[in-house]
């Protein structure tokens, strides 16, 4: 068997609620590589990601874990308890072995996600942006095989973002690991990505990012300006919320990010 | 000083020092509903062992066990709100408790102490019961304390990591009917989320990591403890109440040091 496979879902078919949330949904990710999930809010990106986790069981498909496989996660909207007391050098420790969890080290990687000042935070006082690295920093001290990201750049502002996305290169590049981007957000992730995966409930289409972007299934999926845009690839930030705004244009609320992966009414899905 | 409130006394902090960490996992994992489900649970608990006639302790931990396992069965099937869920469960325990203690026992007979509790009455077997099921769970609890806190983080989080969710919430869940059995000898099933609740509440302010919280929960409890003896003693008013109370007190004072 190929050794460098890290996980593999094929023919994956969630129902969540008597609902098909997923049907014919599939990803590998090899190790060195970073595939990223992108669709619509409500494509159900999360739940495959999540499916991947072993978090969601899939009602039909396989999945496949190399055995002993270290994934770090980093969820989506985790929001910190108000009533949990917990500075950020403690969160870094939760649940990474304690071989792996000395202070040195942890301040450490906090400094290599660019947030070495807040390591004696509250961890409800941090910024969403600042929580983002702090998540990140989290996982890579796991020293994982996988990196599963949902949304990593949510709660960012727009210089971060891209800060972040090259920060996920850089990771990738030094540690050779394997890493699942979970996003909506176009711009950004397409530049950052080795195999992009279009979702929305099933896969429209997959493959590099130049080729997916020329496929008339995404054109379908994202509107033609936003995929024209894509084809001679340019890069315009302030492009983002227009983007997101033609995604689902039956939903203003698209744009503020804060529903990212409501499950969508069969209306809504029907454009793909 | 008599001997009955040296007895309460010592009943009443072995009671708070394992009620209080406990309760701050409740606090943390929003479980103030199940514990009052639990408590309601353990009156028909209560008249079970009695029936029975085994020990009305065992009685309480097999109901509240059986509730904790049937409201994670219900739980699954997600055809009803949490809320609602344990509200059902609660109430329908708490009405099935007074009718079966009503039945076994006559009219009455000895309700509102279950209601209450009435810790001035502990006996020497009883305090060996506390500190004896008290060190069960506080070994449990040490034991548990890294996969409770990676759950109460971020529960799905934890899964990913490796913690075993599943079989550390059943834990939890049997460790919360054990301390809710205890607690009822002190304030009665009515108020036993109060002990479990407030004292954590109180704690929170002046804690900077999870377990000075849970230390300092288990201070306020038995601050609150002593305190509401004091206060039942000169206003000559019912123990579980004044101690509650008490701890309702340090929550209020812990509100007025926060403000930043």
């Amino acid at each position: 068997m190929d050794d460098s496979l890290l996980v593999e879902a094929v023919d994956i078919g969630v129902a969540l609620g008597g609902r098909d949330v997923l049907s014919n949904a599939a990803l590998r990710v090899r190790a060195g590589e970073i595939v990223t999930l992108i669709g619509p809010n409500g494509a159900g990106k999360t739940t495959l990601a999540r499916t991947v986790l072993g978090l969601v069981r899939a009602d039909k498909g396989t999945v496949f874990r190399r055995p002993n496989l270290t994934v770090g996660y980093a969820p989506q909207n985790l929001k910190p308890n108000p009533f949990l007391p917990m500075t950020v050098e403690r969160f870094l420790a939760v649940s990474v072995p304690r071989s792996g969890a000395g202070l040195e080290r942890r301040a450490h990687a906090l400094d290599d996600v660019g947030a070495g000042h807040i390591l004696h935070n509250q961890l409800t006082d941090i910024s969403g942006g600042e929580l983002q690295r702090v998540m990140l920093a989290r996982a890579l001290l796991r020293e994982p095989d996988l990196l599963v990201l949902d949304e990593p750049a949510q709660g960012v502002d727009v210089g971060g973002q891209a800060d972040l996305y090259r920060l996920i290169g850089r990771i990738r590049e030094m540690r050779g690991c394997g890493i699942l981007l979970v996003s909506h957000d176009l711009h950004l992730v397409m530049a950052a990505t080795d195999h992009v995966i279009c979702l929305n409930r099933h896969v429209c289409c997959a493959g590099h990012p130049r080729s997916v972007a020329r496929d008339p299934a995404f054109a379908a999926l994202f509107g033609a300006r936003v995929a024209a845009d894509f084809a001679v690839y340019q890069h315009h930030h302030d492009h983002v919320h227009d983007a997101d705004g033609a995604v689902v244009p039956t939903d203003g609320k698209i744009a503020d990010g804060k529903i990212a992966d409501r499950e969508i009414t069969d209306d809504e899905a029907d454009h793909g | 000083m008599d001997d009955f409130l040296v007895r309460a006394l010592i009943a009443g902090f072995g009671v708070a020092i394992v009620a209080g960490p406990l309760g701050v996992f409740v606090v943390w994992r929003r479980m103030a509903y199940f514990g009052d489900a639990l408590a309601h649970g353990a009156l028909l608990g209560v008249a079970l062992g009695v029936a029975l006639g085994v020990s009305s302790d065992f009685g309480v931990i097999a109901v509240c066990a059986a509730i904790a396992l049937l409201l994670s069965v219900l739980q699954r099937s997600g055809r009803l709100a949490d809320d609602t869920l344990l509200g059902v469960l609660s109430h329908g325990a708490l009405a099935l408790g007074v009718i079966a203690l009503a039945m076994s026992q006559g009219q009455n007979a000895g309700l509102l102490v279950y209601l209450l509790g009435d810790i001035l009455a502990v006996t020497a077997r009883d305090i060996a019961w506390i500190y004896g099921a008290g060190l069960v769970v506080a070994t449990a609890l040490y034991l548990l304390w890294r996969h409770l806190l990676a759950i109460a983080v971020h529960e799905e989080l934890a899964a990913v990591e490796g913690t075993p969710v599943a079989a550390v919430r059943l834990s939890f869940m049997l460790l919360l009917a054990a301390v809710v059995a205890l607690s009822m000898k002190v304030v009665g099933v009515l108020l036993v989320t109060a002990l479990l609740i407030i004292p954590a509440a109180a704690a929170r302010a002046f804690a900077r990591s999870p377990e000075q919280m849970a230390m300092l929960a288990a201070a306020a409890g038995c601050a609150s403890i002593a305190l509401g003896l004091w206060g039942s003693f000169v206003f000559d008013a019912p123990s579980g109440p004044s101690i509650v109370v008490a701890a309702l007190t340090l929550f209020a004072a812990s509100l007025l040091f926060s403000r930043r």
